[in-house]
């Protein structure tokens, strides 16, 4: 199991390495001016120029220019937006919101989206499963940002069951009916997912031969059928980290929240490049180091993956 | 099934006069996508308490699903449609679920056939012995459940049961897992054990070891065992009483000896002539030789000078003929990563040297990881020779490269396992069977055409196949295409890699008549590979026995048979099932 | 013949009468049947179930849309602006009511059919093409070329799609349909490939490449003929999807303003416009909203049906 961390670990550098480089070539390295490319149409003043060319060693090359960034990141020094505040104490004052409300959305998501799952897997065929298959096909369909606003509207205004938008603090009951929305689509395919891994394995040898020892129905389910479903699930939850995170932008710009997602999201809207590119790339790494998580997770309940050399 | 004949009830040898099992005209049918299938269409048979009997059939005969049906393990789309299975006098077809499930277990163990997908991966050994014990009220109390763990652990044959309790099944070898399911099976001493193919996933000398310690357990504890199997040898060593099942009926069944010994429904004669492990002699083909391998040198119209000469080119192709196919000192090394920047070296083939005449099968026999196929591959040119040399008709193929590679393909050819996986399920059959012709670039379009009708011709298949797909065919089908594709090219030398091991018994013998008809025809020499001894005595001139990469033994299949010299070959004569009866044709 | 009549049998050896249990030949080929490739099979699983039908007429309609937005509508979609029209609700000639701007609702969503189904098209032709070739290429030789092609899959990988949209299109200058695809293709090959990678590998160690090849076919020759044609059925069932999942990417980054620009007509254009007045009229979002998740979703349902008839494990159960 050490190993395995280890070499996980080790295979992480160099894709660390290579993703900040892409986003940071992207952003600046591409032909044209970067300080254009980064404002777009607003013509920010020259202090605000000189500054963000100090701030990106725009005078070096390029190499040089990644280098000193990824320096930079090491040392929590990520720069300043344009209210003057550092990108760092930005960070450090949205990551926890943002943090509350992708976990209320992976609860929701995981526990939901099993058990919901595990039934339609179980009942093949009939009605709670066809049921659960269009539903999930439907939220998927529908665009994030769409399911925000109805039911941002049905809830929070027609209902006036939550708030529609969420304090600064945002508290964990405040935090509900976003994380409903973020979770909405990760849960349709958790579903799909589960279904599909416990039909498939409703039908494995071993389940037949778990049944012929005199095992309880409710074990066999419980104990087999689930336990091996979980597996490409996990597997599952490392991707959806991704997607949890684009979710966010939307969510957070929704219900204006002000996190990690939230602060994009206004960047975004008042074209401050350099910040969009900042927490993007402290987004990737958190998408790395989550998906390492996952990894390991993947090999705690996978002994076969454990062991192998 | 109506029978006009009475069947009274065995008096036999039993001690009590009550059956175990009785099976009453049983009806079991699928819904399948094409619709309603009956698998088993009124099956009626008898155990009694401590009887062993085994049911016999090919593929599709229905006796895995008589057998599973038992304790209602049939898949989804599976019911019981008639007759009645009583278990005890009680009849399991009107159980409740709860009923089934405290039977399971408790009084019908089951032993399934594959050892690896039958185990759940993620969950260690002793977890899942320890949860059958528990379920089946065998042991109570967690110190109490282990310690029985250990001890059924013991029973089946593994050493060091409390360090193997923590492990999982990956980790076990395909006979290590085949005994902790036995242990399982066994585990709360049932009355029954139902017993599904249970060795015919493993190595022959493992199967024997097995099958020898289930015997011992079985008879200590007075268990009646039901055996599920398509060897025919087994029944007769393993059983008392037979059943042969065809299409989902019974067709005989009785005392096993006497069944085949003298056997009486057309089906069980069939099967008794074509079983490899009964057969005595080699196959012999049904046609006249046509074709000679010699060139004819005539002595026509030569001075003495010239005949001298004559003679001496027979004498060199007598000679060339004799070590047609000449492998010396053979050796292939793999170098395997291990985790990390370690490499260790695998010898799968370890300086093996023998020689084909011409015209004539030598099999090369053994078990898995003897290196067998590795051979096969090497004489195909399918991986690439570490040090030795293999001659063809005096040419080392070791060193060809480019244009002589590809012309020496020509001349030899493969026919692979898996018939579900040596044709290319997206061609046709016909494109499959000129594939070869379209490579080489042989012919035009019509005479390619013309060509695989001949070859369809040849293996005895209707030339309306040339439309068809490898997924609508059988597995005997599929294999005599791969041989009409192998001899597409005329070659000399057909290298056959456990061609017929995954065919039913009497398919078999059909692709071994085959094949043997063609030799003579053609003038093919074989290289056989194959792990089934028996099969080896059907169709082979001459044998060597391989065990990790090296031969241990070699001669002709008669001497081989009659006085095995090694040890090794010995233990794998005596594996064969049955191999010891006399048995009726 | 009754077999306890027989003499030299034991009286329970039974044996079934030949009329009751009548043998045919070892192996016989069923010449009535008509040949059946797999394709066959995965059409004739299909073309039974009604979702494939609900799927694909939706589809060709959706098509038909974006390519003839004439046919739809007479009304233009840019202009007539009234604003006394603004957000009006619907009327006769105006089934979808009308936009803040005052223009109508429904014959924006008839027009803006093209560019959405344009970016989700486009990206799924180019990440499907991209994602085959290289997968295959890095599944079939192996060695470095896979390892390079593993470690840049896991690098563009590492950043979500959309997120790697969001930072390139915050620093193009223009912006078309294209521009988009193309940014989203580039963040979404690593998913097709590494698929087509494995799928490759499987069929890779299949007996039949080893009978081609020593049949003498090229290596190359054997990834064309033979294993493309046998991997690619998850890449299919995959492509389906994506091609749902790419229409409500685009649909995000325009609502997030860094999609398409302004000035073309698309759904996820006028979701984003709609929004200041949700308020008081949340029609005008609803509309474009139900048309691309109608549309998204008949791909999905169809992306369903094509995995479940080319599943192989449904195959061999026919």
């Amino acid at each position: 199991m050490l190993w395995y961390t280890g070499r996980r670990l080790l295979q992480l550098i160099p894709v660390f390495f290579g993703a900040t480089f892409l986003i940071y070539f992207m952003v600046f390295a591409l032909p044209g001016d970067p300080i254009a490319a980064l404002f777009g149409e607003k013509q920010p003043s020259p202090a605000v120029i000189e500054a963000i060319r100090a701030q990106y060693n725009l005078d070096k090359p390029f190499i040089v220019q990644y280098l000193l960034y990824i320096g930079g990141l090491f040392t929590g020094d990520l720069g300043t937006t344009f209210s003057g505040r550092p990108v760092i104490d930005e960070l450090v004052r949205a990551f926890p919101i943002t943090f509350r409300l992708a976990m209320l959305a992976l609860l929701f998501e995981s526990i939901a989206g099993i058990v919901v799952g595990l039934y339609a897997g179980l009942r093949k065929g009939k009605i709670f499963d066809n049921s659960a298959l269009v539903v999930s096909l439907l939220l998927i369909s529908v665009p994030t940002f769409v399911i925000g606003f109805v039911l941002q509207y049905v809830f929070g205004i027609q209902l006036a069951l939550f708030r529609t938008t969420v304090s600064s603090q945002a508290p964990w009951s405040e935090l509900v009916l976003p994380a409903i929305v973020l979770a909405s689509v990760s849960f349709a395919y958790i579903v799909r997912l589960t279904r599909a891994s416990v039909a498939e394995n409703m039908s494995a040898d071993f389940v037949r031969t778990a049944t012929a020892k005199g095992l309880t129905r409710r074990r066999v389910v419980g104990v087999h059928i689930l336990r091996n479903s979980l597996v490409p699930v996990i597997t599952y939850l490392g991707v959806d980290i991704g997607s949890l995170m684009v979710g966010a932008i939307v969510t957070e710009g929704i219900f204006n929240i002000q996190g990690v997602g939230g602060t994009v999201y206004r960047a975004i809207q008042l074209g401050e490049g350099p910040t969009v590119v900042s927490f993007v790339a402290v987004m990737v790494i958190i998408f790395m180091l989550a998906n390492l998580l996952v990894d390991l997770l993947y090999a705690v309940l996978d002994p076969r993956i454990r062991y192998a050399k | 099934m109506t029978s006009t004949s009475t069947r009274p009830e065995s008096a036999g040898t039993a001690s009590s006069a009550t059956p175990l099992l009785e099976i009453k005209g049983l009806k079991i049918g699928f819904k399948t996508q094409s619709g309603y299938v009956d698998a088993v269409r009124g099956v009626d048979f008898t155990m009694m308490p401590g009887e062993r009997l085994a049911i016999v059939g090919e593929s599709g005969s229905g006796k895995s699903t008589t057998a599973t049906s038992i304790i209602d393990l049939l898949p989804g789309a599976g019911e019981v449609t008639g007759g009645q299975i009583l278990f005890e006098g009680k009849d399991l077809t009107k159980a409740t679920p709860a009923e089934m499930q405290a039977i399971r277990g408790r009084d019908i163990g089951y032993v399934p056939q594959d050892p690896m997908s039958n185990l759940n991966p993620v969950w260690s050994i002793g977890f899942q012995v320890e949860e059958a014990i528990r379920a089946n009220g065998v042991a109570t109390g967690k110190q109490a459940v282990r310690d029985r763990a250990i001890e059924v652990l013991k029973e089946a044959g593994l050493g060091d049961a409390d360090q193997r309790l923590k492990q999982f099944p990956h980790q076990f070898s395909g006979g290590m897992r085949q005994r902790v399911l036995i242990g399982i099976g066994l585990s709360s001493r049932p009355k029954l054990l139902i017993a599904d193919e249970p060795t015919s996933a493993l190595d022959v000398t493992v199967q024997r070891r097995i099958l020898d310690h289930l015997e011992t357990l079985t008879r200590d504890y007075g268990t009646s065992v039901l055996f599920i199997t398509h060897d025919l040898g087994l029944a007769a060593e393993r059983a008392e009483k037979l059943v042969v099942m065809y299409k989902g009926q019974v067709v005989e069944s009785g005392p096993s000896k006497e069944i085949l010994a003298n056997p009486q429904h057309p089906y069980t004669q069939r099967l008794v002539a074509a079983a490899p492990s009964l057969a005595s002699q080699r196959i012999q083909s049904s046609i006249a030789p046509t074709h000679t391998n010699d060139v004819e040198i005539s002595d026509e119209g030569a001075d003495d000078a010239e005949l001298m000469k004559r003679a001496h080119q027979r004498e060199e192709l007598g000679k060339r003929n004799a070590s047609y196919i000449q492998v010396e000192n053979l050796t292939k090394l793999y170098k395997i990563r291990q985790g990390g920047f370690k490499t260790t070296e695998l010898r799968a083939v370890d300086d093996v040297s023998f020689s084909i005449p011409r015209g004539t099968t030598m099999a090369l026999v053994g078990e898995s990881g003897s290196g067998k196929s590795t051979v096969a591959k090497l004489v195909l040119q399918l991986e690439s020779i570490t040090s030795g040399t293999v001659a063809i008709d005096g040419r080392s193929v070791g060193a060809l490269k480019g244009k002589d590679l590809f012309d020496f393909r020509r001349r030899v050819q493969p026919v692979f396992q898996d018939p579900y996986g040596s044709l290319d399920p997206m061609y046709s059959v016909g494109n499959t069977i000129a594939e070869p012709l379209v490579t080489h670039g042989i012919g035009d379009r019509k005479s390619r055409q013309k060509r695989v009708h001949e070859l369809l011709d040849q293996v005895s298949l209707p030339v309306s196949m040339v439309n068809r797909y490898p997924g609508e065919l059988s597995g005997g089908q599929r294999q005599r295409i791969a041989v009409a594709r192998a001899l597409a090219l005329k070659p000399d030398v057909i290298v056959l890699d456990e061609a017929v091991s995954a065919l039913d018994v009497l398919v078999q013998g059909q692709v071994l008549d085959l094949l043997t008809d063609l030799q003579t025809e053609l003038g093919l020499t074989y290289l056989f590979i194959t792990h089934d001894l028996a099969v080896v005595r059907l169709i082979a001139d001459n044998v060597c026995v391989m065990q990790k990469g090296r031969i241990v033994e070699a001669g002709t299949t008669d001497e081989i048979f009659a006085n095995p010299a090694q040890q090794y070959t010995r233990e794998l004569l005596e594996a064969i099932p049955g191999a010891n009866f006399e048995f009726g044709r | 013949m009754p077999s306890n009549t027989t003499p030299g049998l034991s009286p329970d050896h039974y044996v079934a009468p030949l009329d009751e249990t009548p043998l045919k030949a070892v192996d016989a080929v069923d010449e009535t049947e008509k040949p059946r490739s797999s394709w066959n099979d995965a059409w004739d699983a299909m073309k039974t179930r009604p979702l494939f039908w609900i799927s694909a007429v939706l589809i060709l309609f959706v098509i038909v849309v974006a390519l003839f937005p004439q046919l739809f509508t007479s009304t233009s979609p840019t202009s007539g602006a009234s604003l006394p029209d603004s957000n009006g609700p619907a009327e006769s000639g105006h089934p979808m009511g009308f936009t803040l701007q005052g223009l109508d609702v429904y014959a924006r969503v008839v027009y803006g059919t093209r560019a959405s189904l344009t970016v989700g098209l486009l990206a799924t032709v180019l990440v499907t093409l991209v994602g085959i070739v290289i997968g295959s290429l890095a599944g079939y030789y192996g060695g470095w070329l896979d390892a390079l092609v593993s470690r840049l899959g896991d690098i563009f990988f590492a950043i979500p799609t959309v997120l790697g949209a969001i930072v390139l299109m915050s620093v193009l200058p223009s912006r078309t349909p294209l521009t988009v695809a193309l940014v989203l293709s580039l963040f979404a090959w690593p998913q097709i490939a590494r698929i087509m990678r494995g799928s490759v590998l499987g069929a890779k160690s299949s007996d039949y490449v080893m009978a081609s090849a020593a049949l003498g076919v090229s290596r190359f020759r054997i990834l064309i003929r033979h294993v493309i044609p046998n991997a690619i059925t998850p890449v299919i069932v995959v492509a389906t999807v994506s091609l749902g999942t790419f229409i409500v990417a685009e649909a995000t980054l325009s609502f997030l303003g860094i999609g398409l620009p302004g000035t073309v007509m698309s759904w996820g254009n006028d979701i984003n416009a709609a929004r200041a007045s949700l308020r008081v009229a949340p029609m005008p979002l609803i509309w474009p909203a139900a048309a691309l998740s109608v549309t998204v979703l008949s791909f999905l349902m169809m992306g369903d049906v094509v995995r479940d008839a080319l599943d192989p494990k449904a195959r061999a159960r026919r």
